[in-house]
């Protein structure tokens, strides 16, 4: 297992001064790809995702429709530049399986069945990794759903929570992702408590699974209220009333 | 199929005339593949896996320049299922691999430290799942195989540079035995070891890895839905107890 | 002041009203899509602010003929779904198949005016030109805009694009699904007219400010 060369709690504060249960600075933004339906821009201290959504759109090849659903397509990569060493953009197994579970995690909030026969396609582009990376993603993605006109039971919000010694930790930066005893990614629809995206690695307790849960709930709904804020503004012009 | 499924599901039964907490019956046989240094063979009410160890030697990452290797792949042949197209493995498979990764990494199972051999040497564990017949469940048939297969395994003799296949010098270091039990949700009930029938119908699995302390290793929701977190920490208290029983078969 | 909604927002109990980009939970109702709450005794409605044009029955649009088949025309109406226009509902002569070729009728690119008179659950979409004002409309250009801000061009009774008309002596055709026609010497500046509605929609005074442009 890998060993911190340097402790990841020194006098109950992380490497980066915060306290266990601190967010990194959340910064978000909506609009900036001019060519996409929808698009956002969500940050998590230094790690930064922007996200485009195309869509609905005509879904080909036509084996791929099904009659009475639309189907979600997400593409998730790191920019080359993104990490220490230079990623290959080729798409590995790890980007794979994040695209594949994005999938489900957004799907699940979205009326399918509003849109039959098409696509809705996210692209997820991670510009800075710092750990993290796919709730930050997520978090963008689904503003830039939201601002494609997608139909959907809720927002979807997500983050990232574990373990580093002793110690239950929230919003996960990129030495504590690495050298972490346990890491869990959470979303979910914040208004429903309905969870779309769990995943786990590490050695936890179930009581400290519980624990990390509810941490990561809470923390969700901090992030959802952020989102809306940030909706809400964006669109606060439209509050006008026409003449 | 699917609508008299469903009718059964919503009823508290299954065709199969299960209860939702079994599994259907599973045989498990090792040591059955002679070139690979460890091998294990499951059937799991259908689905077949057969997993292949293969030992090598190479360079440890960077980072962990003590450790020996872990490496999963797992492959959906074109004979384990009708909708399997032959090529490189998709996001299923993928994933599939990782999961069954991450059960045996996370639980620390093999005893990595002891595969160093010397500066730059370290032995590589390939552990190669190939799937032979889809009939629902592949995760948990891929883990039990996997883990099955690793605690058969033996390090071969490295003499001079060169390693001597079929002299073994030892077992490999295996130290637990983690389980994968995965947990599908249908009408707010959860349901163990979904036939390919029942998966067609059953949307939301939570994947969850136990380790004989009962530690949790791993866990990962598959599936386009939701789980309550009542949900999960059902689903949590049912595969802590499930696996106990998967364990001994090991 | 209106109130934008986000999606998921809870918006009330349904008491027998039309919900509209709305879904239920029981009786609570809850908002699909980022609009602007529309709430009365008779319903309760969100207009989107952004997305794509889901065609609606009863709605007029302009699309272009894309595909010719045996039975009728394939229409590109600017959304995810192609409509299709039946032979039945595009000519009032009888047509004998065998001797004439469909595209005498309508042509691929030609542009018409029509109205929106079937959409199954499935997104099947049909057109027909028996419409008072349905037409193939000849030369011209189109432009797109958001379907949403379609109302706002239009403006109150018509005001506002019929301002533009007079004041550019264009001929404008504006369907409900984002795509305008305008035809004349002076299509330029309608076009930069309607463009600049778009945009500042929301703004007050944004008719002296038009009426302005134009008067240029």
């Amino acid at each position: 297992m890998k060993k911190a060369n340097i402790e990841l709690i020194v006098n109950g504060r992380r490497i980066d001064g915060r306290l266990p249960e601190e967010t990194r600075e959340i910064r978000m933004s909506i609009g900036e790809i001019e060519n996409a339906d929808g698009s956002a821009r969500v940050s998590f201290g230094k790690t930064e995702a922007i996200v485009a959504v195309y869509g609905p759109r005509p879904l080909f090849p036509k084996f791929l429709q099904e009659s009475n659903v639309g189907l979600v397509r997400v593409i998730y990569s790191m920019a080359p530049f993104s990490v220490d060493e230079r990623k290959n953009p080729a798409p590995d197994r790890r980007s794979i399986e994040i695209s594949k579970v994005t999938k489900e995690a957004l799907s699940s909030a979205i009326f399918l069945e509003d849109f039959p026969k098409a696509v809705v396609d996210v692209y997820e582009n991670i510009i800075q990794a710092d750990g993290s990376t796919r709730v930050t993603a997520i978090n963008a993605a689904s503003l830039a759903l939201a601002s494609a006109g997608i139909p959907m039971k809720d927002l979807v919000a997500a983050c990232s929570v574990g373990k580093v010694g002793n110690t239950l930790i929230i919003d996960l930066n990129g030495k504590e992702d690495n050298y972490s005893e346990s890491d869990m990614a959470i979303a979910m629809m914040p208004s429903k408590g309905l969870i779309t995206l769990l995943q786990m690695d590490g050695r936890l307790t179930k009581e400290e699974v519980l624990e990390l849960l509810k941490k990561g709930e809470e923390t969700c709904k901090k992030i959802y209220e952020i989102q809306k804020k940030t909706l809400l503004e964006r669109f606060k012009a439209e509050k006008m009333e026409e003449e | 199929m699917e609508e008299l499924v469903k009718e059964y599901l919503s009823k508290g039964k299954r065709i199969d005339g299960r209860s939702f907490k079994d599994y259907r019956p599973i045989e498990i046989k090792h040591s059955i593949i002679s070139k690979a240094e460890g091998s294990a063979f499951v059937n799991l009410g259908g689905t077949k896996v057969i997993a292949g160890i293969k030992l090598d030697i190479g360079e440890p990452f960077p980072d962990t320049p003590n450790e020996g290797i872990l490496i999963v792949n797992a492959e959906f042949t074109p004979l384990s299922s009708p909708e399997v197209e032959p090529g490189p493995p998709g996001e299923d498979a993928i994933e599939l691999a990782r999961i069954v990764d991450r059960v045996i990494r996370e639980s620390q199972a093999i005893e990595l430290e002891k595969l160093f051999i010397e500066e730059g040497k370290v032995w590589i564990v390939y552990v190669d799942l190939s799937i032979l017949d889809m009939r629902g469940n592949l995760l948990d048939a891929s883990t039990l195989a996997a883990v099955k297969a690793l605690l058969s395994t033996q390090i071969p003799k490295y003499e001079n540079g060169k390693i001597v296949r079929g002299e073994y010098i030892s077992k490999l270091p295996v130290v637990y035995k983690p389980v994968s039990v995965t947990i599908g949700k249908y009408n707010g009930n959860l349901i163990l070891d979904l036939s390919k029938e029942e998966e067609e119908v059953v949307d939301v699995k939570l994947a969850i890895g136990v380790r004989d302390d009962d530690k949790i290793v791993a866990m990962q929701k598959q599936g386009i839905g939701t789980l309550t977190f009542k949900d999960v920490e059902n689903a949590l208290d049912l595969a802590i107890e499930k696996s106990k029983e998967l364990r001994r078969l090991l | 002041m209106r109130e934008i909604v986000i999606p998921g927002t809870y918006l009330g109990e349904r008491k027998g009203r039309k919900i509209n980009n709305c879904y239920t939970e029981g009786e609570k109702v809850f908002s699909k899509v980022l609009g602007v709450l529309k709430i009365s005794d008779e319903e309760i409605s969100v207009v989107p602010l952004a997305g794509k044009y889901m065609p609606k029955v009863g709605d007029r649009v302009i699309g272009r003929i894309e595909e010719i088949e045996v039975s009728g025309w394939w229409v590109d109406i600017n959304s995810p779904y192609k409509a299709f226009l039946p032979i039945g509902e595009a000519l009032e002569e009888y047509v004998d198949l065998r001797r004439v070729d469909l595209s005498k009728f309508y042509d691929i690119d030609d542009v018409i005016f029509c109205k929106i008179n079937k959409v199954t659950k499935n997104k099947i979409i049909q057109v027909s030109m028996k419409d008072m004002i349905a037409r193939k409309l000849f030369g011209g250009t189109t432009i797109k805009i958001t379907p949403f801000k379609v109302a706002r061009v239009i403006g109150k009774g018509g005001s506002m694009i019929e301002l533009i008309k007079k004041k550019t002596g264009c001929e404008i055709y504006v369907g409900q699904n984002g795509v305008i026609w305008i035809k004349g010497e002076k299509k330029e500046k309608a076009m930069k007219a309607i463009l600049a509605i778009e945009k500042e929609a929301h703004v007050s005074g944004l008719t002296e400010k038009i009426s302005k442009m134009l008067e240029e």
